[in-house]
């Protein structure tokens, strides 16, 4: 567990979670989206801080936990092809597909390759003319305009060898899914900082209408996820359900309009599979048609078989709040971030693995068997 | 993954076009080149956000400082570090 005084501003950690403990009269349970929030939750012991009566969810907002075997075993299958070289975000490797990981086709001589930024993959593309490289576009809405620009500076420079292998996902139908599930007992949402960056706040507004539920755009800092929590509980508390910001110095309310405009020209919506959740419909971004020769998915004609996600890895519960990691038969057993069953664990990223790594900071956890 | 660096820009050339607007930026002295086609209105001395190489917004100096700081202190850093 840190100390107070080892926060950017602890005298600020320090108001904000006096004002939240005097504001709080009833049982809350928030969910912050992003993935990095989680981390930052967790890490800074923030959870324990907290007044007993609010429980943080953590949800789906982890790339790597919801990228659906499915597209991860198409990346494995074009990583096995001899011509291609497949490059991908690290933590991606380690994410078993319905067989194996990106990370065991490397090692038995697929060439596989960690990059920084999907741009490098084009110059990669470039520098080796008689290969065809694959970017796995794994990926958020923050993810989204990098992904869509590598399509077209490819398309500018006239690089044919270079195509991507689309496996992107959007926070808002994720969060109406969440919502609709019968179990839900969300009642308020912070929203991911820098998806809002790109975004904007308008597509949250309908969703806050229609469950009557607030969302706060947050940051990732510890001030920032206690502002954030601090003002979903203001309006749970006075009965407000409306999108706030407050992450402006990032975000502004139409978002970044280059971003969203290039993500058009690449990107349309389509419908996606998550990891552990299933179809929700319209929540990703496929290729579009005029881009088509940089689709992976028809450049090589992949029609794999769809596989079923076996396993007692509970992950869609803990996305969808109804469940902690801990709570998992065998989370720290059978499950550990060097042994990965289900994707949560193998991203720090992913509540499991946030879990693992700082148990200590967490009293529920250390209650279990690690 | 949605983690964003705060680093300043310290020149800019665009190769082709717009689209290629790329540009030298520190981050507290690991310098990267990095795409800055999504913030036009970004200038040399500017501070921004970049995520996978691509900058996506501006942010205020004081600001990134502090969120640099905070993201060292948390060793969330490794992606800008030089590759070899
Ligand atoms: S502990 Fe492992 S098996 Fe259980 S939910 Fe988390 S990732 Fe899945």
């Amino acid at each position: 567990m840190k100390y107070l005084s080892e926060y950017r501003n602890p005298g600020l950690v320090q108001q904000y979670l006096e004002e939240i403990q005097r504001i709080t009269t009833k049982t809350w349970t928030l969910m912050e989206i992003c993935g990095g929030q989680t981390h930052s939750l967790v890490k800074n012991g923030i959870l324990e801080m907290l007044p007993s009566q609010i429980t943080m969810v953590h949800g789906p907002g982890c790339p790597v936990c919801v990228t659906s075997t499915d597209v991860i075993d198409e990346a494995i299958y074009l990583a096995q092809q001899p011509n291609v070289i497949l490059c991908s975000f690290g933590d991606m490797l380690r994410v078993p597909g319905s067989k194996k990981s990106l990370l065991e086709i490397k090692a038995e001589g697929g060439d596989v390759r960690l990059l920084y930024s999907p741009l490098e993959a084009v110059l990669l593309a470039k520098d080796h003319p008689n290969k065809e490289v694959v970017f796995f576009a794994v990926g958020f809405e923050t993810t989204a305009p990098a992904n869509a620009l590598s399509v077209v500076q490819a398309h500018k420079m006239g690089v044919q060898n270079y195509s991507i292998l689309a496996s992107h996902v959007l926070v808002p139908p994720a969060m109406e899914a969440i919502l609709e599930d019968e179990e839900n007992r969300i009642n308020a949402f912070l929203a991911a900082g820098h998806v809002c960056t790109i975004m904007g706040l308008e597509a949250y507004e309908p969703i806050a209408r229609k469950f009557k539920i607030p969302i706060v755009v947050t940051g990732f800092e510890p001030v920032d996820l206690l502002q954030g929590i601090l003002m979903a509980i203001l309006q749970l508390e006075t009965g407000v359900h409306k999108v706030e910001n407050q992450y402006a110095r990032a975000v502004q309310r139409a978002g970044n309009l280059v971003a969203k405009q290039t993500i058009n020209t690449v990107f349309e919506i389509s419908d996606r599979k998550w990891r552990g959740i299933g179809t929700i419909s319209q929540s990703g971004y496929e290729v579009k048609q005029q881009y088509r020769q940089f689709n992976a998915r028809l450049k090589f004609n992949l029609h794999l078989p769809q596989t079923e996600e076996i396993g007692d890895c509970i992950s869609g519960d803990i996305m969808k709040g109804r469940k902690k990691p801990f709570q998992c038969p065998n989370f720290g057993s059978n499950c550990k971030p060097d042994t990965p069953i289900g994707a949560p664990m193998v991203s720090s990223e992913g509540a499991c693995a946030a879990y693992y790594h700082y148990a200590t900071t967490l009293k529920q956890v250390s209650k279990t068997k690690i | 993954m949605c983690l964003a660096i705060p680093g300043k820009i310290l020149s800019i050339v665009s190769p082709v076009d717009e689209t290629f607007r790329q540009g030298k930026v520190s981050f507290s002295g690991i310098v990267k080149e990095v795409n800055l086609c999504m913030v036009p209105e970004a200038t040399v001395g500017d501070y921004v956000l970049v995520h996978v190489g691509v900058a996506i917004c501006k942010v205020d100096e004081e600001e990134a400082r502090q969120t640099f700081a905070y993201l060292q202190q948390m060793g969330e850093l490794e992606e800008i570090k030089p590759s070899d």
